[in-house]
């Protein structure tokens, strides 16, 4: 029985982490149906009135008039009828389609934001995004760390020095501003763009552990046997050790997913996020300190739900996949 | 009349059955040696007496010292007694001593716990055991740390702290495995001087039945968790009743003769042809080393190694720890490139031979078979790797079939193909080891203490099983060990190595007739009778 198949058994034991590993699966599902336009494809479309409240509250918790603040109405300027007037009530009809003004809801099941869109579907599409950023940054920041790591343990020499130099300069700068440094020379608002941001600053921590790893295997006598039967250095570093310490990547891939979700949410907060036309739980989040002024905390209150359910259930399956893999530290 | 009484002790950690219902009596004023190979129980019983088993393990029968019984006495008392009235000496000194405080402190810190000593008359009492112990210069000593001392010194001082409190009882754990061999006979002659001079009672374990001897009136021998046999020294080694007793004594090579067979725990009849060792001289030479070195920063592993491996035949190479042995073996495969010096294959500089087609004939079995196979790889992938690499056979049913041939040859079944290395013992983990270099079709194997972390039953099996295949396929060994017997049956020619120099080099049979060099002789004067 190979060593992946044990430490499945012993995850299959953890109750807590199976508990976790499906709630991070249900996340997942949620995320891709949301990519594939399954759900939440219409989350952008205004359906209830501005800042409609939640519907077990009743409409009567928020003032009637908010909603009509942002009613179009057809200009008259000097006594001239604008010449555009009617072409532009006509887009207007069509834009705004079936959902018109007149058809607004008064409350949504879960409430709405300033432009009366669903939370629930924002904090859906909220979390497609986040959890895209998430992985796709733990992913970046894990494959350069490893690859950095790898080589510079195991190669030792020169390339040790060089990567530990870049390691030190990045891990001199005070990490939010490295990040909003980067933000600013990429200049580019976007999910691909806070992906790189974050993966391309994050790898150092996975890099130290790495290349301590590869020192420490480069020298066991399994790796010393492959290099006896004439294994190629390449190998030696990626058929021979890097299964050896595969537990340490992947144990640091799902920390790292739970720490780039809270560092988009911090970077979406700050402005350095995602674009305007996508929603995440950090643009969400940004949102909420005027709303929360007026009393309106329905927005938070489904970014943060959403949240800390899914980084309290990676975190939990991140150490249930850790006491799986290596035993020695359960 | 007895000190310790054990009575049916049983220890089980889990479902597992460490020690089952094992009874005996250490009598005052003697040793006793206990006496089995790994997971025979011994250290758990040693422990258990000490009230040191962790808190998990279940345990029954009764220990009774002194009218108590210990596995029912307080932790409290127990401390008091621990050191005090009996104390124990560790395996590996350097994890047993504390790296940041003196081991003048270390010991000072017993004999104010325990006999209530001012600073200055421990420190007197310390000096004292020093010199008993035989440690030079003790007041330099006391304030050394004990990375500064060698093992010998470090495992002097844990007999000092042991005898600190004048024991009644020393429990003494393999206090001599992780030491060299001239040191472990120092070691062994210092125990048992101290045992006698200070009439103390001494449980001494050991997996070396040939250590007991010397020391011992009493031995028992532990398997599996329970007493195969219990009996005065002279009736165990005289008139062995038990089966694996008897294997355990004959298994260890001899010294003096040469059977073409060693005794295993299956087949026990000694073989009656003797085997011929030394070379005829006109041996085709395999591989030749001229003025080998190697050098670290600034420490010479190697000082220029110059020999030759006759074709079909081994070459031992001995030496204590750090001797630059495993450093010399690896210069030989190219896992290590030398500072000077070269190594010809067949008459051409290994330099100029591409370097698979070298190590396709050049191999090596590591020492430690639980880290030289790779714990991801099945035994399947572990043995048809090197044929990959080198392109032997032509597809992956064919490799498959050589590799089963091959754990056929290594005595395993081909069902372990689809095994991994944590699901066997370490002699079968050895044996991969050895399918995998067979693999290649080696002219060389280099056997780097590849029998050394082995039990002496299984010592034996596989010293036969790399002597039959040497039979088979005309390969030469470079045998390196720290074991002298061992060294002395396999091999035709032996070199000693101290220091990084290889101090004297003879036939197998004259070197240990007549040894020429000091520390030869002082190597062979340490071998346990």
């Amino acid at each position: 029985m190979s060593l992946w198949r044990l430490a499945w058994r012993r995850f299959c034991r953890d109750r807590v982490g199976i508990v976790s590993a499906a709630i991070v699966l249900a996340y997942v599902l949620l995320a891709a149906a949301s990519a594939a336009g399954w759900v939440a494809r219409d989350w952008s479309n205004e359906v209830g009135v501005s800042y409609a409240p939640p519907g077990f509250l009743g409409r009567d918790t928020v003032q009637e008039g908010l909603g009509e603040v942002i009613k179009a109405q057809p200009r008259a300027d000097y006594g001239i009828p604008d010449p555009l007037g009617a072409e532009l009530a006509d887009i207007h009809a069509n834009v705004s389609g079936a959902s018109g003004r007149d058809t607004r809801a008064k409350t949504l099941a879960f409430g709405g934001d300033k432009w009366g869109r669903d939370v629930v579907q924002k904090a859906i599409k909220g979390t497609e995004t986040s959890l895209v950023v998430g992985l796709a940054a733990a992913v970046l920041a894990t494959f350069l760390g490893t690859l950095f790591g790898a080589a510079a343990g195991y190669r030792g020499g020169w390339v040790d020095d060089f990567f530990n130099w870049l390691y030190s300069v990045f891990t001199s700068i005070p990490y939010l501003l490295l990040v909003l440094a980067v933000a600013a020379v990429l200049d580019q608002k976007g999910i691909l763009t806070v992906i790189l941001i974050l993966g391309l600053t994050g790898w150092t921590g996975i890099f130290r552990l790495i290349r301590a790893e590869y020192l420490k295997h480069r020298v066991r006598e399994y790796v010393l046997a492959a290099d006896a039967i004439g294994a190629s250095n390449a190998r030696r570093v990626f058929v021979h050790i890097l299964p050896n310490v595969s537990h340490v990547v992947l144990v640091q891939l799902s920390l790292h997913v739970v720490l780039f979700i809270k560092s988009e949410v911090i970077l979406s907060f700050l402005g350095f996020g995602v674009g305007v036309d996508t929603v995440s739980w950090g643009s969400m989040l940004a949102e909420a300190p005027s709303e929360l002024i007026l009393g309106m905390w329905w927005q938070i209150a489904a970014a943060t739900a959403a949240m800390a359910l899914a980084v309290t259930a990676f975190s939990l399956f991140t150490d249930a996949v850790r006491d799986a893999l290596d035993p020695r530290l359960a | 009349m007895s000190l310790l009484s054990v009575r049916n002790l049983g220890v089980g950690f889990g479902q597992v059955e460490a020690v089952k219902s094992v009874s005996f009596d250490i009598s005052e004023h003697s040793t006793v040696a206990l006496v089995g190979e790994s997971g025979s129980g011994k250290s758990v019983t040693a422990l258990s007496i000490l009230g040191l088993l962790p808190e998990t393990a279940t345990r029954r029968g009764e220990i009774l010292y002194g009218g108590r019984n210990l596995l029912q006495t307080a932790s409290r008392e127990l401390r008091a007694l621990r050191g005090a009235e009996i104390s124990m000496i560790f395996q590996e000194p350097m994890s047993s001593l504390n790296p940041v405080f003196s081991v003048g402190f270390q010991v000072g810190e017993a004999l104010r716990e325990h006999l209530g000593l001012s600073r200055g008359g421990a420190r007197r009492r310390i000096l004292e055991l020093f010199r008993e112990v035989g440690l030079s210069d003790p007041e330099v000593k006391v304030g050394r740390y004990p990375f500064q001392l060698s093992g010998g010194e470090q495992q002097r001082v844990m007999i000092a702290m042991a005898i600190a409190c004048e024991p009644k009882l020393l429990i003494a754990d393999e206090p001599t495995s992780a030491l060299d061999v001239t040191v472990q006979k120092q070691i062994l002659d210092l125990i048992a001087e101290l045992q006698r001079r200070r009439r103390m009672s001494m449980l001494f374990i050991t997996h070396d039945l040939s250590l007991v001897g010397t020391i011992a009136e009493q031995v028992i021998v532990m398997r599996q968790g329970e007493i195969r046999e219990q009996g005065s020294v002279a009736e165990v080694f005289g008139a062995p009743r038990d089966d694996y007793t008897r294997a355990l004594l004959a298994c260890r090579p001899p010294l003096d003769h040469r059977p073409a067979r060693l005794p295993t725990i299956e087949s026990l009849a000694p073989a009656k042809e003797e085997r011929k060792r030394g070379l005829r001289g006109d041996e085709a030479v395999v591989l030749e080393a001229r003025g080998l070195a190697k050098r670290f920063d600034r420490v010479e592993a190697v000082k220029g190694a110059s020999f030759r491996l006759a074709k079909g035949r081994t070459l031992g190479l001995v030496g204590e720890s750090g001797s630059g042995k495993t450093t010399l073996g690896f210069l030989v495969t190219g896992l290590h490139r030398a500072s000077a010096g070269e190594v010809r294959f067949h008459g051409e500089d290994a330099r100029s031979v591409p370097r698979l087609a070298f190590k396709r004939k050049v191999q090596i079995v590591f020492q430690n078979p639980y880290a030289s196979l790779n714990p991801r790889f099945s035994v399947g992938q572990i043995l048809t790797e090197p044929m990959r690499i080198h392109g032997i056979g032509r597809d992956e049913a064919e490799r498959r079939s050589r590799a089963e041939g091959l754990l056929a040859k290594v005595g395993l079944p081909g069902s372990a193909l689809f095994k991994y290395p944590h699901e066997f013992s370490g002699g079968q983990r050895q044996r991969i080891a050895i399918a995998r270099a067979l693999a290649l079709g080696p002219e060389l194997v280099v056997c780097d203490e590849a029998v050394s972390a082995l039990d002496v039953s299984i010592q034996a099996q596989l010293l036969n099983l790399l002597q039959d295949l040497q039979d088979e396929y005309a390969m030469s060994y470079l045998f390196i060990s720290h074991d002298l017997a061992v060294v002395k049956y396999m091999a035709d020619e032996v070199m000693v190595m101290k220091d990084g120099e290889i101090v004297e080099m003879a036939g197998s049979d004259e070197i240990y007739a007549e040894p020429k060099h000091p520390y030869t002789k002082a190597l062979l004067a340490s071998i346990p009778k």
